[in-house]
């Protein structure tokens, strides 16, 4: 370790806790405190990374959340490995690693690095003017960009990590601790507001916590004193809850946010176990007070980027709060005061400044006058306009700035340095201002966007509403909290402050070279490596909006969204361009602020809680039955029950053989049910469903079709008439909250004259449907007190009965076209009736089916499945369903849209039976269906919506949509697939006992 | 994130509610009277104002009620919630 860098600093940094880390495989030390950035910097180590397009060194340039260069790679290889950190966030702890990203082999010697040597020709949009052509090439090019690209690596095993989500609610939300935060926390709490303060950094106090500044004191303290004195305070108020290391991510309307508490990535790995991550809190909050600050600005010049380039307001930081020193031989280069704050740190502790460049003529404040008397050589007028050193600057050289600022003059001088400040004042961190929906309004005396229109119960205080020195911070702050809390704020009326800075700036947001422009690399956006000269070549090219310009040169698009930056585009922008910046806007801040991790987002929500799903009350006789399961909507259902090596095809076969030939049983539940009750309750039905339902008998069901008022199939199933004023309607499983929300918004707002109630009961009852000629034998032993004759107990009909002396109701109805019996009953019987019937049916191989077989059985018989045959361009009519719609009623819904002069176009698209011309092959789901393949271009004539082998009929059967399908029963048609065309004959989609005899089969 | 302020049930968040689209569009009591293109009116025809624009809500994690809301689309204010069948309060 460079012992020079390092400085005894007072309260900050413990001396007496050395931590060890390692970055790039090498090992260093630093302390506790120390952030990465600041144990590199006092390890001499400015060049961490490379940039994206050309692979330039760089370095670290800020002290915060605004980083671009400094991102790094945690923990590469490991669960924990996290890519682009801000290296200047990260606190360091024993056993860190870390390394630089986007460089191959090394950071010091990068083969990217030949993109800067080519970069003439990598202007901007070069990868979108290049590789567009010929579109089939892209594929080629994008492994090779990818390659060389790329920001980090994502890891590779499932991330150890807890993560959670918790609801906040507050009255006052207080965003930043600097002073105007604290100011504010404190005055709210105190007032009897409920308050919660929050704070990215690891401390409250934000700059001023370390600002020991002889030039800005308040009640005659050091600010830093008078700030500690107040922190003390606020500590122990009842009312105030703090989170640190809490970083707002996105603040939306109606002041909701969401912020990252990190609770252990300061931890060693080995403390990290069980332990939460992150949090991510949702805040409601009544009111919002956003103290976030200010970033400050850097100077657009010729080669800007060099490592030990850096903001001076992080030099600052840098020894003030970390006791590092940036450089042995310091520059400073600004347009305004406040790198002579900087000087003075540097002074104070004997740290030799070369000089300091100024873009103004007049310097005159108090602090400026005291950096000269210590005999600083201050160039005032002047500019730099180059910088040298490749892994780290070692000179500039610095030119006279002509009076309009335009051009530089005269004789170019050169002057070592091992560190360059650059200070073009300050932009108030607006960000989540705006994406709270606020507008900004722009200051014309020193070019900042300001908070104007809030949308919400909010307020803006200190630098980032646009007061930069510290009485007018202080003032403000407290005259807003006055009105804003409807509060006495004599809590700071005998408040003194001096402030030694002056607001003057002489802001020129590209400054001058002796160059030309096309031979500079001023970086606007370092982490994009966006240039000066991309900007203006956007504007020749006709980009004119901001976000174009934004999105062809990718200015402000890194994963720091150009907090640095952004203002410096604009600002060229309308200086190319002869326009005001005001008029431009600002490009849009996206959340999060700064960037969240996965985790985070998801909270708890992960593996087996990612998505909730449904099981039946059977559930688990399938698992033991080695059933394999498909999702539908939530439910997991039994998909088909393979038995030894059995594929699917081979279960399917064999199960839907059983189904037919004796007996096979079926898992319903998931099948959604509405009970139905009032006195309006047959009038009703007849509203939703196509065909007439007043009267059906009590005891009785009915199939029915729902349309959209569209005319459109929205969905089916049997309802039941239980009573005079009682019905228990199905619906299928994936539409069952639908139908139900559709039915309630007709009651509600069309019909609430009505006399109708409806409740879901789908989860109530288990539903168990046996089919098959032997279906009746089996259901007569488990409910052996009912009359199961087809006299007394006829297709079509319910009864209500009892197992053992659980009630049930049993519906003989079929979704299969055999004799079949579904038995309801309270959900919790549900597996031990389904095992009666398995024992029940022992003798008569009775077959446990899943979806797939009954999707299979269905289809022999033509019966549709809303949502797999239909896909809500389909009317009854295309589904040569005429029969069900009502010609009698005088309404209901949908009616009136099947003669709409397009419903009843001849040629649309109906469902019809597809046959294969090879009775073995069988077609893919989704596949076109076209007449002629020689025609160029071939014309669609519909796709196969349904396909399968039946093993009943021994042949391929399909469904399927065609146009004008209906008229071409017996013609050939042609399925073509990717080697072949397979020929098929449109035939009636029943393909099995169309007269319904097996309804009431006997063996 | 809206915080909606249901007439059953008082202030809730957005994610328990569904939009369905513009209010006070009554279904017509015969619909086999209309031309094609009145039904159409009905069926296919819906603003998108930006300024206040009445809308209809279902507390759909709630109580399940449907009532209907003026909002002001420019700047997601919501002016007013009131129950179905009564007249907007704001204009
Ligand atoms: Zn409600």
């Amino acid at each position: 370790m460079s012992n020079n860098l390092r400085f005894k600093t007072s309260k900050f940094i413990d001396e007496t806790y050395r931590v060890s880390f390692k970055f790039n495989n090498k090992t260093y030390f630093g302390f506790k405190g120390d952030t990465l950035a600041s144990a590199l910097l006092a390890n001499g180590i400015h060049l961490v990374g490379r940039s994206f397009k050309y692979h330039r060194p760089r370095g670290i340039m800020t002290s915060g959340s605004e980083e671009p260069n400094a991102i790094i790679q945690l923990h590469d290889n490991s669960s924990r490995t996290e890519p682009n950190v801000r290296a200047t966030e990260v606190e360091i702890y024993e056993g860190l690693v870390a390394s630089s990203q986007n460089c191959w082999p090394s950071v010091n010697f990068d083969i990217g690095g030949i993109n800067n040597l080519l970069s003439p020709i990598l202007p901007a949009g070069f990868y979108y003017k290049t590789f567009m052509w010929p579109a089939s090439f892209w594929k080629k090019y994008e492994y090779f960009i990818r390659k060389s690209a790329g920001l980090g690596k994502s890891p590779k095993v499932a991330d150890p990590d807890i993560y959670e989500h918790n609801y906040i609610h507050c009255d006052v939300l207080v965003i930043g601790a600097g002073v105007s935060g604290i100011m504010s926390a404190k005055m709210a709490a105190k007032n009897g507001f409920k308050t919660l303060l929050v704070d990215e950094k690891p401390y409250l106090g934000g700059s001023s916590i370390y600002d020991n500044s002889e030039f800005s004191k308040i009640n005659n303290q050091l600010t830093s004193s008078w700030l500690e004195k107040e922190i003390n305070e606020i500590s122990k108020l009842e009312n105030l809850e703090i989170k640190l290391r809490t970083s707002v991510a996105a603040f939306h309307g109606y002041n909701f946010l969401l912020a990252r508490e990190s609770l252990t990535d300061h931890l060693p790995i080995n403390q990290r176990d069980n332990k939460v991550r992150h949090r991510l809190l949702k805040i409601r909050a009544k009111k919002v007070i956003t103290a976030t600050g200010s970033i400050e600005r850097p100077l657009i010049f010729d080669n800007n980027d060099r490592p030990g380039i850096l903001l001076s307001s992080a030099i600052k930081k840098y020894i003030d709060l970390y006791g590092v020193a940036c450089g042995e031989n310091n520059v400073l280069f600004t347009n305004n005061d406040t790198a002579y704050e900087t000087a003075m740190s540097l002074i104070q502790r004997g740290i030799k400044i070369n000089a300091i460049i100024d873009n103004r003529e007049q310097v005159d404040s108090k602090i400026c006058y005291e950096v000269e008397k210590n005999n600083i050589k201050i160039f005032k007028g002047f500019s730099v306009v180059d910088t040298y050193g490749y892994r780290r600057i070692n000179k500039i050289s610095i030119m006279k700035l002509s009076k309009d600022g335009q051009t530089v003059i005269g004789d170019k001088t050169k002057l070592n340095c091992d560190c360059l400040g650059v200070s073009g004042g300050w932009t108030p961190a607006v960000h989540l201002f705006t994406q709270s929906g606020g507008k900004l309004k722009f200051r014309e005396e020193d070019q900042v966007f300001i908070p104007d229109v809030y949308p919400s119960d909010q307020i803006s205080v200190g630098s980032c509403n646009g007061d930069f020195v510290l009485d007018e911070i202080i003032k403000n702050t407290l005259s807003s909290l006055k009105k804003f809390l409807n509060i006495d704020n004599s809590e700071y009326k005998t408040l003194e402050i001096i402030s030694g800075l002056n607001q003057s700036k002489r802001n020129i947001w590209l400054l001058p070279s002796d160059k030309t422009i096309g031979k500079t690399k001023s970086f606007v956006d370092y982490q994009n490596d966006a240039t000066s000269k991309d900007i203006k070549l956007a504007l020749r090219e006709g980009f004119r909006s901001i976000e174009h310009v934004k999105r062809y040169t990718t200015t402000g698009m890194g994963t720091d969204q150009g907090k640095l930056g952004n203002m410096h585009a604009l600002g060229i922008i309308s200086e190319t361009a002869g326009t005001k910046i005001g008029e431009h806007g600002t490009t849009t801040f996206r959340p999060p602020y700064t960037p969240l991790t996965f985790g985070t987002i998801v909270g708890r929500n992960v593996g087996e809680f990612f998505d909730i799903f449904r099981r039946t009350p059977i559930h688990d006789w399938h698992v033991k039955n080695n059933a394999e399961f498909e999702n539908v909507g939530q439910w997991k259902r039994a998909w088909y029950y393979p038995k030894e090596n059995e594929n699917m095809h081979q279960a399917v076969q064999r199960e839907s053989k059983a189904a037919r030939d004796s007996a096979g049983i079926l898992d319903a539940s998931t099948l959604g049910k509405i009970d139905i009750q009032g006195t309006d309750a047959s009038e009703f039905l007849n509203r939703v469903y196509t065909n007439a339902w007043s009267k059906l008998a009590v005891g009785k069901c009915r199939y029915g079709l729902m349309l959209n008022e569209d005319g459109m199939v929205y969905d089916d199933g049997v309802t039941t008439r239980l009573g005079e004023n009682h019905y228990i309607m199905t619906t299928t499983t994936g539409g069952a909250a639908n139908v139900l929300g559709k039915l309630e918004d007709y009651l509600q707002t069309e019909w609430p004259e009505l006399d109708v109630y409806l409740s879901s009961v789908t989860d109530h009852y288990a539903t168990i449907s046996v089919c098959g000629p032997n279906s009746k034998k089996i259901v007569s032993k488990v409910i052996p007190d009912l009359d199961f004759s087809d006299e007394k107990f006829p297709h079509m009909s319910f009864k209500n009965a009892k197992i053992g002396n659980i009630k049930c109701r049993v519906m003989r109805i079929s979704f299969t076209g055999e004799q079949s019996y579904e038995i309801n009953i309270q959900a919790n019987f549900g597996k031990s009736v389904w095992e009666k019937c398995m024992d029940a049916g022992k003798d008569f191989n009775i077959t446990p089916y899943g979806t797939e077989t009954m999707h299979l059985l269905r289809a022999e018989k033509g019966f549709i499945i809303v949502g797999q045959d239909t896909d809500a361009t389909l009317t009854p009519i295309d589904l040569q369903m005429d029969w069900i719609v009502s010609k009698k009623k005088y309404d209901f819904i949908g009616k009136r849209s099947l003669y709409r002069s397009d419903t009843i176009r001849e040629d649309r698209k109906q469902l019809v039976g597809l046959l294969t011309e090879n009775p073995e092959e069988v077609l893919e789901e989704g596949a076109q269906i076209v007449s002629d393949v020689k025609k160029s271009p071939i014309e669609m004539l519909g796709h196969v919506t349904s396909s399968y082998y039946s093993p009943n009929l021994k042949k391929s059967i399909a469904l399927g949509v065609v146009k004008s399908g209906k008229n071409m029963v017996g013609q050939k048609l042609i399925i073509p697939m990717e080697n072949k065309n397979i020929n098929v004959i449109v035939a009636d989609p029943v393909f099995l006992d169309k007269e319904g005899k097996r309804l009431n089969a006997k063996l | 994130m809206f915080l909606i302020n249901c007439p059953f049930c008082g202030e809730r968040e957005q994610s328990e509610f569904k939009a369905g689209g513009e209010a006070h569009i009554v279904r017509p009591k015969q619909p086999t009277e209309l031309s094609d293109d009145e039904w159409a009116e009905y069926l296919f025809m819906r603003k998108n104002i930006k300024g206040v624009q009445f809308e209809r809500w279902n507390h759909i994690h709630g109580c399940r009620k449907w009532f209907n809301m003026a909002r002001d689309t420019s700047n997601d204010q919501i002016k007013a919630v009131y129950k179905m069948g009564e007249k907007p309060p704001v204009k």
